[in-house]
Parts: C-alpha cells; sequence; structure tokens
C-alpha cells in the first residue's frame, strides 16, 4: 500500500458525488459483480465516476481496505461515505435506500 | 491463516467478542466467522462488517481468500 494512492483515493472519494471502485471501466466491465453495481446506478440514471482497480490490483485492495475497512471490490462511496459493495448496493436499489441517499446529495 | 489467530485477531480488535471460526474448504484461507458483541448494538450491518474487517485487517487482502461474515448483537 503506497502513501500516494491512498490520498488519490481520498482525493477520489471526497471530490466525487458517487464514485465507485470496480474491475474494469463502466463501459467494459471486467467482473460480474462490478458490472451489476454499474447496472444498479444507471438503473435510476446515476451519473457516477469510477476508477479500475485493475491497474494496480493489490496496491488498490490493500487501499481500500485501509480507508473503508471492506475487503472486496466493487465499492461504492455516496457524498464520501462508503456505502457497500455489490449486495448491498443491490439491496438499497431494492428498497429505495440508494434513490433516497443520491436524491440527499443533489439537496445540499 | 491459522483459525486460532483469525479468532484472536478478532477478538483483540473487539473486546469482549465471542468469536467462532469455520474453516470452510480445509485450505485455511476461505474461513466462516460468527461474531457475537455487545459493541455491535446500535450499528448497521455494514459497520458490523467493517468492524470485524479492521479487525482482521491488511492479512485479509493476502492470507485470507474469502470471508464470510455474520455479525449479532447478545440476547438480554
Amino acid at each position: 500500500m503506497s502513501s500516494e494512492l491512498k490520498q488519490q483515493v481520498e482525493d477520489l472519494i471526497v471530490n466525487n458525488p458517487v464514485h465507485v471502485f470496480m474491475k474494469g471501466t463502466p463501459e467494459w466491465p471486467q467482473c460480474g459483480f462490478s458490472k451489476a453495481t454499474c447496472d444498479a446506478l444507471r438503473s435510476i440514471d446515476v451519473q457516477f465516476t469510477a476508477t479500475n482497480v485493475l491497474e494496480d490490483l493489490d496496491n488498490y485492495r490493500a487501499t481500500l481496505m485501509d480507508v473503508a475497512a471492506w475487503p472486496t471490490i466493487p465499492q461504492v462511496f455516496i457524498g464520501g461515505d462508503f456505502v457497500g459493495g455489490c449486495d448491498i448496493v443491490l439491496e438499497m436499489l431494492r428498497n429505495g435506500e440508494l434513490e433516497e441517499k443520491i436524491g440527499a446529495l443533489t439537496e445540499e | 491463516m491459522d483459525p486460532e489467530h483469525l479468532k484472536s485477531l478478532i477478538e483483540t480488535g473487539i473486546p469482549g467478542a465471542q468469536v467462532s471460526v469455520q474453516d470452510l474448504t480445509g485450505t485455511r484461507d476461505h474461513f466462516s466467522v460468527q461474531v457475537v458483541a455487545n459493541a455491535f448494538a446500535g450499528k448497521s450491518l455494514v459497520e458490523q462488517h467493517q468492524m470485524v474487517y479492521r479487525a482482521v485487517g491488511q492479512e485479509l487482502t493476502n492470507a485470507v481468500h474469502a470471508l464470510q461474515v455474520h455479525t449479532t448483537v447478545p440476547e438480554e
């Protein structure tokens, strides 16, 4: 884990309203869980930014473990807060919490 | 990782937690853990799991390949 990458990750989380750390890109996901997470956000027309962790997987994984205390990819951050991985985001889409959380973001 | 080591990491990270560890594959890298702790009270499920992951720390990203986490607050 490098402190340089940690700073980059923290900046991405703080500076983007909705940010996803994923395997691949939103246009070309390289993992079913990452794809499902992007699809969930798109299904309610959420604009989001993304980082492809495959560019430096071990380093990103260790950094995200440190920053978010979460060991798996993808990871979704909304309004600077860690929200969860694929299962949690899909559950939040189902129960309306995802839309609520995004809505709260634009009201601020 | 030695299941006993995993257990002690969680017990150290979450004082007072009752931890049971199951080696799912017999290969010491796929585990299921049950953690019962008062410290989970008032926390969301995500926060409870983060506490367990935080306790295990970076070993989760190398020595452990898969970790199923079940958290509960002890009954009164």
